[in-house]
């Protein structure tokens, strides 16, 4: 086992703390978590200088998010992080699920063929933060103006109209320093949410779940096995999950009126683990944990000049790996945006377009993490035995099974007409790339479509004339690709359909903006300036 | 020839659930198993083939 509280960036005196006058930095992230890693890499990876504080000095305690979504991968991708997630992590397609024991069935994830990426992989969080910090020490070294301090508690803020004064406690005392931006990025019991007095509002689930990562000699396969109402009472449901390191998660739905500590307790986690596995199993406990759930997000993820992500932003429960998942693509959404306004290529009402996409994303989340709840643990008579009934049908009947609800797997939110989504003018074309889809990945000869579309906007055209750059106040940059490029077939049936040819116009965070069947100069600029919310210029 | 359609036929499988649970919130146990009685009568009724219907009777208590 790797020692998961490694001290990857250890508190050092900055000359910040014996400035005359607080130093002004363009933009400042608080949280040393996933989204807040990638929240600086992102900005650091386009130029944008950005100081990253964390109370603690490296990753935190115990496994926490295991599920990373193609998506994040992607992202992560984009940073040149993904690699060593990938190299780590565990691949699973098949789970089941079973009811009092019996097997009510299987289900193969059948990932699609042509991404480079699975659809999910099992990795714990310190991990994932691991592979964030390397990626900032090697960006940093190749001049990204990443500034990671550890040990850095930010106690106090004062917010002005141009910027935000932090109170930073250090263990050489406090010092301040001045924000342009702020990005709140400290987890779901934030601080900074509370010190603005902001609502957290939504719904508490009165149940608790005991998580164990246990290791184990037994041979159980990578698989995600789910259990309702197992007989062995250990949990009124039960989650096994592996991971990597030999290390498998095991999640017991323990009830309301539990005593916190007592369950914690060694003795009677083991109980729990041994009446599960039975009494030949052999394990070892590695990180036990007790947590309750909620489903909540703030009303607005932007105040201005500081801006939420993640979980100080909005909260889910675990069942279908919405919560780092989502986070890190709050950063992708976030990053690029803020980029343009600190350039002052876009005026600040794009961060609007953050908070107004994001909550978005954040209410689909939250709907489909209650429903899983719901179904998980049915709060009336009348819902637990719709549950049953289902579940046993189900065992039997195929129409039953996709009404079974154990997590629906986190997925990009397509930004369906929000404000910065363009037109469809592409006739007969895939209802899956359509203005708001994250872009599919395909497979392009020796490498991938999504490994073409970073850094700013991208025109892609496929089999349809257009200019190579396009200046409109920014610059697009043209990928031109026809059939020849497609030797799978999956980039017509992802980007084409019915189409002969399509022009795509696509944000640097992989979204597609506005797409058509040939190049229209005057429609690609409206939604260029679209946006980038520069339609008064 | 089973006429009974046992495939998935449902469109938004989730949504309908949460709106069938949401259906009885707030009902007493006696008032929900009362909802469930109507409910079935108003979708044979829907169905109407005979044949289906004697099925899909069959399939409930047997499975």
């Amino acid at each position: 086992m790797p020692d998961r509280t490694d001290r990857l960036y250890p508190y050092a005196r900055h000359p910040d703390q014996d400035a005359a006058s607080p130093r002004r930095h363009p933009v400042t992230v608080v949280g040393g978590g996933p989204v807040g890693l990638a929240t600086a890499l992102d900005l650091g990876l386009r130029g944008v200088p950005v100081l990253l504080l964390d109370d603690q000095e490296g990753v935190g305690e115990g496994s926490r998010a295991i599920c990373f979504a193609k998506r994040t991968l992607e992202i992560a991708d984009r940073y040149g992080a993904a690699a060593p997630m990938l190299d780590k992590g565990v691949v699973w397609n098949l789970g089941k699920v079973f009811h009092e024991d019996r097997k009510v069935f299987e289900f193969n994830l059948l990932p699609e063929d042509g991404h480079r990426f699975p659809a999910f992989i099992n990795l714990q969080q310190f991990h994932v933060e691991r592979f964030l910090v390397d990626r900032i020490r090697t960006a940093q070294a190749e001049g990204a103006p990443i500034d990671l301090r550890g040990g850095n508690r930010v106690t106090q803020i004062d917010r002005q109209p141009d910027h935000t004064t932090l109170t930073v406690t250090t263990p050489d005392g406090p010092c301040e320093i001045e924000t342009d931006w702020l990005v709140a990025c400290d987890g779901a019991s934030s601080p900074i949410r509370r010190m603005m007095g902001l609502d957290f509002d939504g719904r508490v689930f009165q149940d608790n779940f005991l998580i164990a990562d246990i290791t184990m000699t037994a041979d159980f396969p990578t698989e995600r096995w789910f259990w309702f109402e197992p007989s062995h009472r250990a949990g009124a449901s039960t989650l096994l999950h592996r991971q990597p390191d030999g290390v498998w998660r095991v999640d017991f739905q323990i009830g309301w009126d539990i005593d916190r500590t007592e369950e914690l307790r060694e003795e009677n986690v083991r109980r729990r683990l041994t009446a599960m596995l039975g009494p030949d199993v052999g394990y070892d406990l590695v990180w036990t944990s007790v947590y309750t759930f909620q489903c909540r997000r703030m009303t607005r993820f932007r105040h201005d000049r500081v801006i939420f992500a993640g979980d100080s932003a909005h909260q889910v429960s675990p069942f279908g790996a919405r919560g780092a998942n989502s986070g890190i693509q709050d950063a992708d959404n976030l990053g690029w945006k803020l980029a343009m306004v600190i350039r002052e290529e876009a005026p600040d009402t794009l961060l609007d377009s953050y908070d107004e996409e994001r909550r978005h994303a954040a209410d689909e989340n939250i709907l489909n993490s209650t429903r899983s709840t719901d179904f998980i643990t049915p709060k009336s008579r009348v819902s637990h035995t719709f549950r049953n009934a289902v579940l046993r049908l189900a065992g039997r009947y195929d129409f039953a099974r996709p009404l079974v609800n154990s997590g629906r797997l986190s997925v990009p939110c397509t930004y369906d007409g929000l404000s910065l989504t363009g037109a469809d003018d592409l006739p007969g074309g895939p209802a899956r790339t359509r203005p708001g889809s994250a872009c599919p990945d395909a497979p392009l000869g020796d490498g991938y479509l999504l490994d073409r579309l970073r850094d700013g906007f991208t025109l892609l055209t496929i089999d349809a004339g257009a200019p190579d750059t396009l200046a409109d106040g920014i610059t697009i940059r043209r990928l031109a690709l026809s059939a020849a490029d497609d030797p799978t077939g999956a980039l017509a049936a992802r980007y084409l359909g019915q189409a002969a040819s399509a022009v795509y116009l696509i944000r640097p965070d992989q979204h597609v903006v506005y797409r058509a069947a040939t190049y229209d100069d005057t429609a690609v600029r409206r939604a260029l300036r679209r946006t980038t919310c520069r339609e008064d210029t | 020839m089973a006429k009974l359609n046992t495939r998935p036929n449902i469109t938004a499988p989730d949504q309908f659930y949460a709106e069938l649970i949401r259906t009885h919130e707030g009902l007493t146990d006696e008032e929900s198993e009362a909802l469930n009685a109507r409910l079935i009568l108003l979708l044979a009724n829907h169905i109407g083939d005979a044949e289906v219907l004697t099925e899909a009777l069959a399939a409930a208590r047997e499975v």
